[in-house]
């Protein structure tokens, strides 16, 4: 068939094999991800470990509704971009494009949310470095608290930026019919990175948000 | 090319499933299971990952080999997280750290 022909590149065996390579290449990259991300969780067990007291403070400083509510921000976003795979998959173009569209949309709804909780924590005085203020007990527990927060979160946000210019990317060369049933790699390795990005929210908020917030 | 075997319909339940794991861990944190709250949290929290990676990131029909590199990053993972601990569960409190 023609369109195989165009899309087959030379080095590789069978449209298949190809597919398999670009997913390998990105799953081996998300690996890598793993070793920044992990790092930081290690950090964050190690310190919390140090200074229980200070991160159930800190944690309790935290506004848990936008939490919650960004975590079903990404996870819907998650599932949107799923179904502009799906889309892809099947030729069906409105499920692609539509999926990518509020995929992306809903990835600046988060970093909105998040851009409203940092200026909170800026207005109470609990950015480390810049501008920390806290006069109750545990206050070196919770600004090393609220430090891993902003790095985690902020490094996050990053990736989560780049996951949303990204995507606008795909969406356009969506829109111009560059991808087919046959061909279309470049929407399926950007949806694993965007569930990555997802994954690790998934673990964040638990972690930052609901340390100690017994009733 | 091989046949899209998720379809829209299972993402939505997944989807549903995350929202729902998603309020669980939200209203186990307001009660009180002591030194259980954060494992319970980190539980449900591998659960959603799971689904995530499963289902929308297509893994329970992928290749061997992806199984294998995320296996790999796992278990890099846990040796990071493990080893680490035990410097630190291990040590006698001197004051500070």
């Amino acid at each position: 068939m023609a369109e195989s022909e165009t899309v087959l590149e030379h080095h590789f065996r069978d449209l298949q094999q190809q597919r398999e390579v670009s997913e390998l290449g990105m799953w081996i990259f998300l690996m890598t991800e793993v070793l920044l991300f992990g790092v930081l969780f290690t950090s964050y067990t190690v310190f919390r470990h140090s200074y229980p007291a200070g991160f159930a403070a800190g944690s309790r400083d935290m506004e848990t509704t936008i939490g919650a509510v960004n975590t079903a921000v990404l996870l819907i976003s998650s599932f949107f971009i799923a179904l502009s795979v799906y889309g892809a998959q099947t030729g069906g173009r409105k499920k692609l494009l539509w999926g990518l569209a509020i995929g992306a949309l809903l990835g600046v709804v988060f970093m909105i949310l998040k851009g409203v909780e940092y200026y909170d924590h800026y207005q109470h005085r609990e950015v480390p470095g810049i501008l920390f203020d806290y006069a109750k007990p545990n206050a070196h527990g919770v600004e090393i608290f609220f430090y891993l927060y902003f790095v985690m979160t902020g490094i996050h946000a990053i990736h989560l930026t780049i996951g949303i210019c990204i995507v606008v990317v795909i969406l356009v060369a969506a829109y111009r019919g560059r991808y087919s049933p046959l061909y279309h790699n470049p929407v399926e390795i950007v949806g694993l990175y965007w569930h990555f990005v997802d994954i690790v929210w998934i673990f964040l908020f638990p972690l930052l948000y609901l340390i100690d917030l017994k009733r | 090319m091989s046949e899209p075997v998720i379809t829209g319909r299972s993402y939505l339940t997944v989807l549903i499933m995350l929202l729902f794991f998603t309020l669980l861990t939200y209203e186990a944190a307001f009660i009180d299971l002591g030194r259980w709250n954060t494992p319970v949290a980190i539980a449900i929290a591998i659960c959603k990952a799971s689904l995530v990676i499963l289902y929308f990131m297509h893994v329970r029909y992928s290749s061997w080999l992806t199984w294998v590199v995320i296996a790999g990053g796992l278990f890099w993972l846990g040796i990071m997280l493990t080893l680490t601990l035990t410097d630190y569960v291990t040590r006698v409190p001197v004051g500070g750290f």
